[in-house]
């Protein structure tokens, strides 16, 4: 089943047209590891797909159902407020600078949302919150405030916070840029791990040996639309466009 | 000089001072909040309404605008003020300007917010309510505690002014008391009630930054 699908998205800020043209569609299970260029539209593309921005045409469908559709007029039209509410649980994002909520313990970063949003009851969200931090090895934390934590620690804190609502797709902006190289492996091995429990992700990232490994399909963007994509062998392994090259060519070091 | 009597003017002095700062305080720092909404206003006409009110506010001296809310209703409406209005007065005056400081403060606050806060709520489905309320609220009360805690102390001393429409402060007991008795010794009495004023609600401030201090 299509978990996740852009159609035609097309976003300009003002006179810059950062996304020409993209269309995605993402399978149940699949892992889409996204690269491009600094200032390529990576995160706008995040951001259009979680409705941080809004697009300014083009569709956005979850599990089939519509989040955005294009009108006559070629604008892009949100689904009524009550069929967003439900498609907004369809999906969770990682920030690259965690934005984890500082006033709250750890536990309570992963909980409050199971409390306020989905109106779960303590016990509940308890079990759902101290399970996840069992699997991001974070057990001992459990009472201290996202300040008190190393960055590669708030990261796992902000990835349980997103899989606390039990996404079907979880978008990942540069989970690892803002952490320092030590740090960046524990992350990684977090997604990994995921990705073999069959979670449907797409990943911004710039850890090129990373994304050959975790992703089963490579969009590579530049210039505001995918100028090559398939499978990482391919994309990363043997590119045939000459942006992609000499983009991957600046990792080789 | 009567100590008895200087102490228990200045007292009831006091209690009217006390009375002063706890209902401004009550009042503007709720209506504050509106007013900075009102600042922060995508409607023009509330953004400009809210600018012209705050700039006017603390840009008159507060003793001026006291006077106009004590003697406004009468000399430009010709409506005649109840009795118990001078406190009343006194109040209205007290809020009206506070709120116009405390709405400049809630704002710089407000607007010293990462936009990641309200990013990271939105994608996990708070709506705007609760992502103010639970998310935003807290950390820019810890913000804006150092110069609410500057305002707060400035209103205990600006009390006094209320003199000016002759409500029965501390100031005004210890000003009856000194031409009475001839002596300035009830103007070094009344500054040390404030001096002891100001410390307690110091330290309260300083108990409430404390109990913002689990986070940062
Ligand atoms: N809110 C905005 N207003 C105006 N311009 C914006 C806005 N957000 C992004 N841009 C511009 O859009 C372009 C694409 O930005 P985007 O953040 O999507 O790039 P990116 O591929 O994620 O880059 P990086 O690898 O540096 O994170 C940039 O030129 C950026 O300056
Ligand atoms: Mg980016």
């Amino acid at each position: 089943m299509k978990y996740l699908e852009i159609k035609n998205l097309k976003k300009s800020f003002g006179e810059l047209e950062v996304i020409k043209d993209i269309s995605l569609d993402v399978e149940e299970g699949q892992v889409v590891a996204v690269i491009g260029p600094s200032g390529s539209g990576k995160s706008t593309l995040l951001r259009c797909a979680t409705l941080l921005e809004t697009m300014d045409s083009g569709e956005l469908i979850y599990l089939g159902e519509r989040a955005v559709t294009t009108g006559m007029d070629g604008r892009a039209v949100l689904a009524p407020p009550r069929q967003l509410r439900k498609i907004q649980n369809y999906y969770g994002l990682v920030f690259q600078n965690f934005n984890l909520f500082p006033h709250y313990s750890v536990i309570r970063n992963v909980t409050d949302a199971l409390l306020t949003v989905q109106k779960r009851n303590r016990e509940e969200a308890l079990d759902i919150g101290r399970e996840l931090l069992e699997r991001m090895a974070l057990s001992d934390k459990e009472d201290a405030y996202p300040y008190q934590l190393s960055g590669g620690q708030q990261q796992r804190v902000s990835i349980a916070r997103a899989l606390a609502l039990n996404p079907k797709v979880l978008f990942f902006d540069e989970p690892t840029s803002a952490l320092d190289p030590e740090l960046i492996g524990e992350i990684l091995k977090v997604i990994q791990d995921l990705a073999a429990e069959q979670m449907t992700m797409v990943i911004v990232t710039h850890e090129m040996s990373f994304a050959r490994d975790v992703a089963d399909h490579v969009i590579f963007i530049d210039g505001g639309i995918i100028v090559e994509e398939g499978p990482p062998e391919e994309v990363i392994g043997s590119p045939k466009n000459d942006r992609t090259k000499a983009f991957l060519n600046r990792f080789e070091r | 000089m009567d100590w008895s009597v200087l102490l228990v003017k200045l007292s009831e002095g006091m209690l009217t001072s006390v009375e002063i700062f706890v209902l401004t305080l009550l009042f503007s720092l709720p209506l504050g909040l509106f007013v900075a909404f009102g600042r922060m206003s995508r409607n023009t006409i509330v953004k400009n309404v809210t600018k012209v009110y705050i700039s006017i506010l603390r840009g008159t001296p507060l003793i001026l605008q006291l006077m106009l809310v004590y003697f406004g209703p009468y000399y430009i409406f010709g409506v005649r003020t109840p009795k118990g209005y001078r406190f009343l007065a006194t109040i209205i005056g007290f809020v009206l300007n506070y709120a116009a400081y405390f709405a400049e403060i809630y704002r710089a606050g407000i607007e010293s917010m990462p936009v990641g806060q309200y990013e990271a709520a939105r994608v996990l489905g708070y709506n705007k309510t609760q992502t103010f309320i639970k998310i935003i609220l807290p950390q820019v009360i810890k913000r804006i505690l150092p110069p609410v805690t500057n305002e707060v102390i400035t209103l205990i001393k600006d009390t006094s002014l209320a003199f000016v429409i002759s409500v029965g402060e501390m100031f005004t007991a210890a000003k009856a008391i000194a031409s009475a008795q001839r002596s300035t010794l009830p103007f070094v009495a009344a500054g040390i009630f404030y001096y002891v004023f100001n410390f307690i609600v110091a330290v309260a401030m300083e108990w409430l930054e404390k109990k913002f201090s689990y986070f940062q």
